[in-house]
């Protein structure tokens, strides 16, 4: 199996997983994976911690072996090779930085490992210094650079591969807020330039919902539901998927669906949906807006004042409800805010799948 | 008020300093004073060279410089010691860091044990053994019996280090196109540097300075190791102290030198922390 490169039928897609499971012992980290990216896609990994994208990651990586399934990057089935006949490189979250070599030679190692020309090492590495900011410290030890310095190296090093497929195993967890939203941009603007397929994990939804061309949620070693982002976010197949991308968290109410009206507590209001009977009422702190004659009641418990906006968390018939209201608008803890619902999620109350309209 | 607590303070440490050297300094000048020991303060009345050409120049019957000999002999053991520890102990404690195997934990508690007991109960059985290998009297037996300690105390720190290194950087190296075999070598093995000066060191200063065992093995005097050349000098019939004295002063040197050449590594060693990448 170690023998190189093994076709199997195209598809045109740049990484195809078929039925990955992995297990650690009696513990079941992945449940049967599927999973497609187009060429140079970026695809976003994202769940809460524990649901396998680390270890789903790895796989592809060649740092794990899935004990089912197969793991295809362009052409090849690599479910067995060993990491370094994938030609993928990583990112890693402690970036891994080696620590008795200068930024120089960090960013060579790929290169001086397939015995590269020396000349070819050197373009490449200016070209990766050039493109990431890095030129003036290429002399240095990553022990001298700051976190976000060590962070770009850590790209730099991934780069100079040019590799088939990155993968980037929560980069920016170890820096802080404004840094990440600036690398972010970075990873976004690189990805734009470099048009190759990325995996990204990351347990962060915003991050997630930025870069995402492509967003994969995954819960408890299952895939939840796969998509653009956007789909993922207006359409979510599950309830998990609804109360985990956005921030603050979608509110759920059980309802009762009826000719035309939804009915929650002793509100009722007006919903086009085929569903009768008992179902979920989801809906984002955004789905609601202030008005006097608006069905649902929120008792105001905590203010959170942003400036553009302020957010109201309460209750709503005795479920725990968040709206999002206009930043001129600050209720005090006690009053109580009528809504109005502009847009509901459905969702079934006992498996939690989604109620198509 | 500060300047009493800074008196009372360097007070305090003057005595203590004096309190270590004052050994020191007075085996230099009973070195340098052979014919009359020096007395409570160490200076030496009637300072000379003469202990320490002598002992360094002694020659035997047929006019071999036997102490330069026996330095030989005294390096080449250490220095073996020290390798050999290394070479078997660095893919040992990777192992044991790294791997998960059927005894493992096991083993750990064997080499634990070894080093319970002193080497000197051991004494009679290696004679048996390195007799029946014919080793006796023979720097490579000594060799040997000083890699049984040697070797399981160098695995505990180097499994120590290498525990210390994040598994992410040989998996980086794996992913960034390495063989194992080629992670352990260029990126794992450099990053424990420190530690494998260190432990190599800590080897070489205990084969150096190891009496007994020396004493009980070798009977020919030209590869008598320097412990035993020097407790030669303090025999049953008399007792050559400013030649004794002369003799710890140039046994000491080699391992000075070392500590200087090492000391990089020391403070690298003690600060083991700061190479996260």
């Amino acid at each position: 199996m170690l023998a190189g490169p093994v076709t199997t039928k195209p598809d045109g897609n740049a990484l195809a997983l078929a039925d990955v499971r992995k297990q650690f012992g009696e513990t079941t980290v992945l449940k049967g994976i599927d999973l497609a990216a187009e060429d140079g896609e970026l695809v976003v990994l994202v769940g809460p911690s524990g649901c396998g994208k680390s270890t789903l990651l790895r796989c592809l990586a060649g740092l794990e072996t899935p004990d089912h399934g197969t793991i295809r990057i362009g052409e090849r089935d690599v479910t067995r090779l060993p990491p370094k006949e994938r030609d993928v490189a990583m990112v890693f979250q402690s970036y891994a930085l080696y620590p008795h070599l200068t930024v120089r030679r960090n960013l060579a190692f790929g290169l001086e490992l397939r015995k590269t020309p020396a000349r070819t090492i050197d373009k490449r590495v200016t070209e990766v210094a050039g493109m990431l900011g890095l030129e003036a410290l290429l002399d240095r030890y990553p022990r001298e650079l700051s976190g976000g310095q060590r962070q770009r190296v850590a790209m730099g090093r991934a780069i100079a591969r040019r590799p088939s497929l990155f993968l980037f195993d929560e980069p920016l967890s170890n820096l802080d807020a404004a840094l990440r939203t600036e690398v972010r941009i970075e990873i976004k603007r690189l990805h734009h330039q470099l048009r190759t397929t990325m995996v990204y994990v990351t347990h962060d939804q915003e991050e997630a919902m930025t870069l995402a061309d492509r967003l994969v949620v995954l819960n408890g070693g299952v895939v939840e539901q796969q998509g653009p982002a956007i789909d993922v976010y207006r359409e979510p197949a599950t309830r998990f998927v609804g109360s985990f991308l956005g921030s603050p968290a979608m509110s759920f109410l059980p309802a009762e669906a009826k000719e035309g009206t939804l009915t929650v507590g002793d509100a009722t209001f007006d919903s086009e949906s085929a569903h009768r009977g008992p179902c979920t009422v989801g809906l984002r702190t955004h789905d609601v807006v202030v008005d006097p004659d608006g069905p649902l009641t929120l008792e105001v418990r905590v203010v959170e004042t942003l400036g553009h906006a302020t957010h109201a968390h309460g209750v709503v018939e005795g479920h725990p409800f968040v709206a999002r209201l206009h930043g001129d608008q600050r209720p005090a803890p006690g009053d109580e805010v009528r809504l109005r619902p502009v847009y509901v999620h459905l969702f079934d109350p006992e498996s939690g799948a989604r109620i198509r309209r | 008020m500060k300047v009493l607590k800074s008196l009372g303070v360097h007070a305090i440490i003057l005595s203590a300093v004096a309190f270590a050297l004052y050994p020191v300094l007075w085996v230099v000048s009973l070195a340098l004073s052979p014919n009359e020991p020096p007395g409570a303060i160490p200076w030496p009345s009637d300072p000379s060279l003469d202990a320490l050409s002598e002992v360094v120049l002694r020659q035997d019957d047929e006019g071999t410089y036997l102490f330069l000999m026996q330095t030989g002999a005294s390096l080449l053991v250490a220095f073996a010691t020290a390798f050999v520890a290394i070479l078997i102990a660095t893919p040992a404690a990777y192992a044991l860091s790294r791997f998960r195997f059927v005894g493992k934990d096991a083993s750990l508690s064997a080499l634990l044990a070894t080093q319970m007991f002193p080497g000197v109960a051991a004494a009679i059985p290696l004679y048996l053994l390195l007799d029946a290998i014919g080793l006796i009297d023979h720097l490579g037996g000594l060799v040997l019996v000083y890699a049984t300690t040697a070797v399981p105390f160098a695995i505990f720190q180097l499994r120590g280090a290498f525990d210390g290194i994040p598994r992410d950087l040989e998996e980086a190296a794996m992913v960034d196109g390495a063989t194992r075999l080629q992670a352990f070598r260029l990126v794992v093995l450099p990053t424990v540097r420190p530690a494998l000066a260190v432990t190599a060191l800590f080897a070489f200063m205990t084969a150096w300075n190891e009496f007994i065992l020396a004493a009980t093995f070798l009977s020919r005097e030209e590869i008598f190791t320097l412990p035993v050349v020097l407790q030669r000098y303090v025999g049953e019939h008399r007792a050559q102290w400013g030649h004794f004295a002369a003799g710890a002063i140039v046994v000491s040197v080699p391992v000075m030198a070392l500590f200087y050449w090492l000391q990089r590594h020391l403070v690298g060693g003690l600060t083991a922390g700061g190479v996260k990448g």
